[in-house]
């Protein structure tokens, strides 16, 4: 593991955790963050027949650090009728909600940000922390509008995480574990091991578990979609509704902190989504490094297939952005607790039935 | 219960196919250009601002009439006889000096009915749409060839030609007034007995 | 910070509600111009909409009667900004019909042709920023891809792409461009399976038909009491089209089918109705044009403008099928070179008035949905 390699090389503890958790921060995820923004407007462009940014650098490449520059020279105007603390301290919170889950995601079989057993558990509950950042940045707007849309995208978050949690607890019960290295660890040897093609089991519980397997995964991604506030459920961030959204009265970095979180997050999601169901860092068909014998390779294999199927999970993401409508806030409910929850409840069922088989 | 399961499935599959349209729609070239490095080619009919060819403008006023928004104002001044201004492309001979044709592009509605009036075709629609300003005033065109000082010149000119005529009709009425009044002093005296004697006779 | 706290414990404590009024500015995405709605709502529901127009007045009537006829028709161009062919061609046929000219038949197919085309590029404008209100942004784009086909088969035409100046009274200004034709063939050929396309993405969409069904239902009665003309009212059932109950031009010629709305996702004239039928709509112009260009005639299509337009004293109203509803002229003429009164009665005002109407018991984000599927063209409401 990459904590015992650091600590081996200097001898300090401190000094090893404090690279191994910034690693994933400086190193992938605001990289990331960067050019998934060029991303989604580039994918966007070309579905809709067009070329995007195409003047910074080469094909438009640096035009997110164009935006950044921008953001950050912008003055930072704080409305004075405002709740100044609570005004400031929002976007951190929000920003550290999506940050802080990639400690608990495996990036390859050499390196997680922390081995800590209670892995998803953890991960979904820092993510809550960003409901209470988007209510305190509506409450501190001051305004009417920011506040109705702070508390729709507070209501839709909690609500869609429900499914969210019964689908990981359908995984965590046939798996037995939590912690999300071990889950990936499971899923290994090719991909008729992943867990939506009924993962380690064998025989005809394998059989019975695939097309419940194949829903599970259609619904936690769904429900995750709508944790992160993408279309169809952006009504918070919608522009030509009524509510302009909760982050309307911030201007400058506190608003490009509130955007590069909404991109970390996900990335947050696609990982899960990609550890829970589709074999995490594991490789479909086996690896070079077995085959060449060089097994410096392996973990860096890892990484690019960990990274591949995120990648595509986002890619996804925006394509489903550019393609549909938008739901309105009644039927958005209506579709959590009316559809999702009693399948996500039935499978539940399904799954633990078939597991005692 | 049938129309739960049913709206569930329909709502996935049209979510499906509309995925396959935008998927399909990645690999298709891009329909737009890239406006200041490419410009797009401008059909032969354009109309976008417009030129007037002073060569061939014989100052009828007939664009200026023409046109709905009153952008265009031309003023014209008569040319001594002796003065050759030339003829137009198609033949006619220009009498007039044209002091002033001021187009306002800040008015023009690029309509093109001033295109059409135009004897000589002289006025017409190009196909320069680049041509913003920073300040308004800069968006009066003045078209009018005469130097400032020709202007005047000429306005005086026509003035003083003007003047001339009319010191000579006065002159020339006077000279016709006098010699009426000449030719009609032997004949008033004539009339005049009579009348006084009718008048007489009358009374 | 403590006053909305304040405030909301005192409403809960003593159980009064108020209505709270909504200002949806004249400077809003969604409101297609400039117009300001102003929202009575009870929660989330809406009691009442007052609209306020007026922004966009320009005077086009009293400035009518200082211009000459010819030049009034760049001034028809601009009141339905997205329909220009067809204000001209209103105009142009009530004041042939003043003067009695006859015009050669070339002019009424080429006159056809262009309105037909105008038709389906006002109805791209309607529904792709329809889609993008609801929150689908790509159907918007292909849409816009769409209409610019059509927009440089004008330019290529008269010169411009969007204001035309271009049918005149007696005639048009100037003759088809040699390539037309054939471009206009290729052009439809092009927009068949475009519109499939569209259909795939939008019309059939799950979760725009949730958004759009059952609301804003316009009843028969109230459609025809209002006055409301086009594809409006035939969403709401009734099978009325200018072009084939009040003839005008050739279009007795042509074989096409009127759309009327069923109630196919929903209620009979709800938002989804009045959104298709503007799409089966397009597909019928495509049939018109198709017609026209086989059968076109040739001709002058210059040799019946009049040299100086001086029509007898009298008056006369004409109404054409504006893609937005009934567009009526009404010219009184006193025998001079300008008009003494030219009075236009637009599609649009008239629907404007049913919009309270039809927002009443549904919730704010509804309104968008309901003001996109009447679509309405500020320019013509305020003239």
């Amino acid at each position: 593991m990459m904590y015992d390699w650091l600590y081996n090389l200097t001898g300090s503890d401190i000094l090893s955790m404090f690279v191994v958790s910034l690693l994933p921060l400086f190193l992938f995820i605001l990289p990331f963050a960067l050019l998934a923004v060029l991303a989604e407007r580039k994918v966007s462009a070309h579905m809709q027949d067009r070329l995007g940014p195409m003047r910074v650098g080469y094909h438009g490449i640096l035009q997110t650090v164009a935006d950044i520059i921008k953001l950050l020279q912008k003055e930072d105007v704080v409305p004075s009728a405002t709740d100044k603390t609570l005004f400031n301290f929002a976007p951190l919170l929000v920003f550290m909600g999506s940050y802080a889950a990639f400690a608990a995601i495996p990036f390859s079989g050499f390196f997680i940000g922390s081995k800590i057993d209670l892995g998803i558990i953890f991960i979904v509950g820092v993510t809550g922390l960003v409901v209470a950042g988007i209510l305190m940045a509506g409450w501190a707007s001051n305004n009417k509008y920011s506040l109705l849309g702070a508390m729709r995208s507070a209501a839709q978050i909690i609500s869609y995480e429900i499914p969210t949690l019964l689908i990981i607890l359908t995984v965590i019960m046939l798996t037995g574990t939590l912690s999300l290295y071990d889950l990936s660890e499971m899923q290994t040897q090719y991909f008729w091991n992943w867990m939506i093609l009924g993962g380690p089991a064998v025989g005809l519980q394998k059989i019975l578990l695939i097309p419940l397997m194949i829903l599970g995964c259609l619904i936690i991604y769904t429900s995750t979609l709508a944790e992160v506030n993408r279309t169809p459920f952006d009504i918070p961030e919608a522009e030509s509704e009524l509510v302009s959204g909760y982050h309307t009265e911030y201007s400058g970095m506190k608003f490009a902190m509130f955007f590069l979180a909404e991109y970390a997050n996900m990335f947050a999601v696609s990982a899960i989504v990609a550890v829970l169901f589709f074999g995490g860092y594991q490789s479909p068909f086996g690896y070079l490094g077995n085959t060449l014998n060089l097994p410096w390779l392996i973990p860096i294999e890892q990484f690019f297939w960990f990274t591949a199927k995120g990648l595509f999970f986002v890619f996804v993401q925006m394509w489903l952005r550019w393609t549909l409508p938008r739901f309105r806030v009644d039927q958005l409910m209506a579709f959590c607790w009316k559809y999702l929850i009693p399948f996500s409840f039935v499978i539940l069922l399904l799954v633990g039935l078939i597991s005692l088989m | 219960m049938k129309t739960y399961f049913l709206n569930f499935w329909q709502g996935l599959f049209t979510i499906l196919i509309g995925m396959k349209v935008t998927f399909k729609h990645l690999f298709v070239p891009a329909v737009t250009i890239q406006y200041p490095t490419v410009k797009p080619q401008m059909p032969e009919r354009e109309r976008n601002r417009l030129y007037v060819n002073m060569d061939d403008c014989i100052g009828c006023d007939q664009c200026a009439r023409a046109c709905p928004v009153n952008c265009i104002e031309i003023e014209t001044v008569k040319s001594l006889p002796e003065e050759d201004l030339g003829k137009t492309s198609n033949g006619k001979k220009k009498v007039l000096w044209v002091t002033k044709f001021d187009i306002d592009f800040a008015k023009c509605c690029y309509c093109q009915l001033c295109v059409f009036p135009c004897p000589t075709d002289c006025i017409y629609m190009t196909d320069v749409y680049e041509f913003s300003e920073f300040s308004r005033d800069n968006l009066l065109y003045d078209f009018a060839t005469l130097l400032p000082e020709e202007r005047i010149q000429k306005k005086k000119n026509f003035e003083e030609m003007q003047a001339k005529k009319e010191a000579e009709k006065a002159e020339a009425a006077k000279k016709t007034a006098e010699a009426k009044a000449a030719a009609q002093k032997p004949q008033e005296e004539k009339p005049k007995d009579n009348s006084k004697e009718n008048k007489e006779e009358n009374k | 910070m403590s006053s909305i706290l304040e405030r909301n414990i005192e409403s809960k404590s003593s159980l009064k509600t108020e209505e709270m009024v909504l200002n949806m500015g004249p400077q809003h995405p969604s409101t297609h111009g400039v117009l300001r709605l102003e929202l009575q709502l009870d929660g989330e529901i809406i009691t009442n909409v007052t609209p306020h127009i007026g922004y966009l007045h320009r005077c086009f009537e009293k400035h009518s009667e200082a211009m000459t006829y010819p030049q009034v028709i760049p001034y028809t161009d601009r009141m339905d900004y997205l329909a220009s062919m067809y204000n001209e061609f209103g105009y142009a046929l009530a004041m042939e019909r003043l003067m009695n000219i006859e015009v050669p038949e070339r002019v009424e197919y080429i006159r056809v042709i262009m309105g037909e085309l105008q038709r389906i590029a006002s109805h791209l404008v309607a529904l792709g920023t329809y889609g993008a209100d609801i929150g689908a942004f790509t159907p918007f784009l292909f849409c816009f891809r769409d209409r610019e086909r059509i927009l440089s088969l004008f330019e290529m035409t008269c010169g411009a792409r969007l204001l035309y100046n271009y049918i005149w009274i007696g005639g048009v200004s100037h003759d088809l461009h040699p390539d037309f034709i054939r471009l206009t063939k290729e052009f439809i050929k092009d927009f068949r399976p475009n519109l499939k396309e569209l259909n795939d993405l939008l019309s059939f969409n799950r979760i725009f038909i949730e958004r759009t069904a059952n609301v804003g239902v316009l009843p028969l009665d109230t459609a025809i009491n209002y006055g409301v003309s086009g594809p409006n009212l035939r969403a709401s059932g009734m099978k009325w089209d200018l072009r084939r109950d009040d003839p005008y031009s050739v279009y007795h010629k042509f074989d096409y089918e009127i759309p009327v709305g069923s109630g196919e996702k929903g209620k009979t004239g709800d938002c989804w109705d009045r959104y298709f039928i503007r799409v089966r709509e397009m597909e019928e112009s495509l049939k018109i044009i198709e017609q026209a260009i086989e059968t076109i005639p040739d001709g002058d299509v210059t040799s019946a403008i009049p040299k100086r337009v001086k029509p007898p004293v009298g008056q006369i109203y004409t109404r054409v099928e504006n893609p937005r509803g009934e567009l009526g002229y009404f010219i009184i003429s006193d025998g001079s070179l300008n008009p003494a009164r030219i009075k236009v009665r637009a599609p649009s005002f008239v629907t404007m008035q049913v919009f309270p109407e039809l927002c009443k018991g549904f919730m704010v984000a509804d309104v968008v949905a309901i003001l996109g599927s009447i679509d309405i063209v500020l320019g013509e409401i305020d003239r």
